[in-house]
């Protein structure tokens, strides 16, 4: 801390002496019309703390965008009195791609691809709901097989479980329960190992297509999933024991980042955090999609509305998400999993051959060596895609943090006219302030781990 | 837009909502077209304005609004300037000077009811002179278990559109995003700064007409230009 006795008379200033003398531009002090202003960026809290005795202490901290405790790369800007939070605010952007802009130049199925890379953790309900609005578009919701609507629910729920793992995982690490976070990433490794075997990718998998999937399971899929069911029950409940009743989790979560119905409605909070204040608000139950009306499962719901409330409604909803599994798998029959339009299904199935994933040697054989039509239908198909007619459609699923929805606006060609995810982290993460003023410095970690953002999804 | 053949219009639809023109099929001109296909000439036509009865529900909310809003003295059809039906979903296109009492009735009507707003997005459509930038709401009634869409539409040059953020707080970050990308001033807006790009970043990137940056690949000479004027299938 080199600049203590320096004084500057603006932050420009400041800059262009350090610039002249070499010192650090980021550290000095300046007066301002509200008094004087130290800007640290680390070193000794006593060798500012005497410089600045006697004046008004009004301390601004930036925690992150590169902070461990913050979710990713996720700012957030803090006024404290002693450990007392007075002022939160969240400020995001870091990780924004463009992937809404990206879309409008590439092909409808394409969108896919981006779309499974926005919340990272959550590929499948990504892409679902970007196929569910351009399908509900398309006016071929109806068409959609049996089987690509099960193998869809299968895929969303092992990814809700596989998006809580994590969120326990980060919230423990994040808390200093280590062992959580072991036991959360060592078991989303078995969901993983699922996508990979299905898909070829553990994550960006770009499965879910409109019209259906990529490809069917493959044929031990249905065997090694029923076989993971029993391991992974086992496995949550070890996370569960670790921390349900645990007395130092408790303490860190039990009544931190407390916020009510009126507190969720006013600013749009759905998810687990909805469901924590008691109302049994799910998509799946009020506006089944994917054929959700046939399965059996409970909505959980906890009254406490606060942090604690919020870790057992998710280690609950994982329980949920096997039951729904099975009855999927017990429904699972042999059958198309791709719309039978042949205009808009695609127009290939993937297979895994010795140089890696590709497209099926049948398919290869019938477009290079059978029919010149197929090739022609083939070519046409990937390069320029279906169309799509002009007008736009709203459609939602319920993501593992709350409604994820997809709006797409159409002009009737074969590239999305505008895209826009209405990403649950995002609207969630405007609770900070809400969950986090008045409370101390430590909860704040405790409530934005409860709150599960995911910035890949915030930022798109 | 003059020179495109008007399409048979559908029953009971005065205008339609053509968006712009599409000409040929494969996106290149000039090129020895043998095929012919470059010759065809299309309006893209938006989904026309819905005619009572709209079935449904539909009806029922509808009917809802127009009282609500007579009751704030204000006639339903100065303040809605028609209604989409699309893929049984209803769009109220609402003039911005009565957005706010329209939202409003929606939230605090018993009969509506839509506790939760979905938030607000911006579209760009610059061939549409007058109307080029819309905000699209999307709202939700729990206790309905209903959906409607709220769109309305300001010209390019008076791009304001009163805040909704006092009704629902959580178009907060919302209505940043879209200022941020479409460059819509919500007025009232509590703090109205860019949220994604940095805060001096110039333009608003999702409008049709921001520059695109393209790659300086070159290929022999000969670089790859920006995406929007890349030849494509249109």
């Amino acid at each position: 801390m080199s600049t203590d006795n320096v004084t500057y008379h603006s932050a420009d200033e400041a800059e262009e002496t350090a610039a002249q003398t070499g010192a650090d531009a980021y550290a000095g002090s300046y007066d301002t019309t509200e008094g004087r202003v130290y800007t640290v960026s680390g070193g000794d809290w006593d060798t500012i703390s005497p410089a600045a005795e006697g004046e008004h202490d009004r301390i601004v901290v930036n925690m992150g965008p590169q902070h461990p405790s913050t979710h990713g790369v996720l700012r957030l800007i803090l006024e404290l009195d002693g450990e007392t939070v007075t002022e939160a605010r969240a400020g995001i952007g870091y990780l924004h791609t463009g992937i809404e802009k990206n879309m409008e130049f590439r092909s409808w199925v394409q969108g896919c691809t981006f779309v499974t890379r926005m919340d990272y953790l959550t590929p499948m309900f990504n892409e679902t709901a970007y196929c569910l609005a351009v399908e509900k578009a398309l006016d071929i919701t109806d068409q959609i097989p049996e089987r690509a609507s099960i193998i869809r629910v299968i895929m969303m729920e092992l990814n809700r479980i596989s998006s809580h793992l994590v969120a326990l995982a980060t919230g423990g690490l994040e808390l200093g329960a280590l062992t959580a976070m072991e036991f959360g990433f060592r078991e989303r490794e078995l969901v993983l190992d699922i996508f990979e075997m299905v898909t070829g990718l553990r994550m960006n998998s770009a499965y879910v297509r409109p019209g259906g999937v990529a490809q069917d399971l493959p044929p031990d899929g249905e065997k090694r999933i029923r076989e993971t069911i029993p391991l992974l029950r086992k496995r949550l409940k070890d996370t569960a024991d670790l921390l349900v009743d645990n007395s130092i989790w408790m303490g860190r979560t039990v009544g931190v980042g407390y916020l009510d119905l009126a507190g969720c409605m006013a600013l749009g909070i759905t998810g687990p955090i909805l469901r924590a204040t008691g109302l049994p608000h799910d998509l799946r139950k009020s506006e089944p999609y994917c054929g959700y009306e046939n399965y059996e499962f409970d909505v959980i719901t906890k009254d406490t509305s606060d942090t604690y409330g919020r870790f057992l409604i998710r280690i609950e909803e994982m329980e949920q998400s096997l039951r729904i599994v099975e009855q999927a798998l017990d429904r699972l029959k042999p059958g198309p999993v791709m719309v039978a339009d042949k205009k808009i299904a695609w127009p290939a199935q993937l297979s895994i051959g010795s140089d890696g994933q590709g497209n099926s040697p049948e398919h290869i054989q019938q477009i290079m060596s059978e029919s010149m039509e197929s090739l022609i239908h083939h070519f046409k198909l990937v390069t320029e895609g279906f169309r799509v007619p002009a007008g736009q459609v709203y459609a939602a699923v319920e993501s593992p943090k709350g409604e994820l929805g997809c709006h797409v606006v159409s002009s009737g060609g074969t590239r999305p006219y505008r895209v826009h995810f209405r990403d649950p982290s995002f609207t969630n993460l405007q609770s900070v302030a809400a969950m986090c003023e008045g409370s101390m410095i430590s909860d704040v970690i405790a409530a934005v781990a409860s709150i599960d953002p995911v910035m890949g999804g915030v930022d798109r | 837009m003059t020179d495109a053949p008007v399409p048979a219009v559908p029953e009971g639809v005065r205008e339609l909502d053509i968006i712009g023109v599409r000409h040929g099929a494969f996106g290149a001109s000039g090129s020895g077209d043998t095929s012919g296909f470059g010759g065809l000439v299309e309006p893209i036509v938006l989904p026309a304005p819905a005619t009572r009865p709209f079935g449904g529900w539909f009806d029922e909310v509808t009917d809802e609004i127009e009282l609500s809003l007579q009751a704030r003295n204000l006639p339903a059809d100065s303040a809605i300037e028609k209604v989409v039906i699309w893929r049984d979903e209803i769009t109220y296109h609402v003039r911005r000077e009565h957005l706010l009492a329209f939202v409003t009735a929606l939230r605090d009507e018993p009969g509506l009811r839509f506790e939760l707003c979905l938030g607000v997005d911006g579209v760009h459509y610059p061939h549409e002179t007058g109307r080029e930038l819309h905000a699209v709401y999307q709202f939700q009634s729990i206790t309905h278990n209903r959906r409607v869409r709220v769109e309305v539409s300001v010209p390019d040059d008076d791009a304001r559109i009163p805040s909704i953020v006092a009704v629902y707080p959580t178009c907060d970050w919302h209505e940043r995003e879209t200022w941020d990308f479409f460059g819509i001033v919500f007025d009232g807006h509590p703090a109205l700064t860019r949220i994604m790009m940095p805060d001096d970043w110039p333009g608003h990137p999702q409008r049709k007409d921001y520059p695109l940056g393209g790659i300086p690949v070159e290929f022999k000479g000969a670089t790859t230009p920006p995406p929007d004027q890349r030849r494509s299938y249109n």
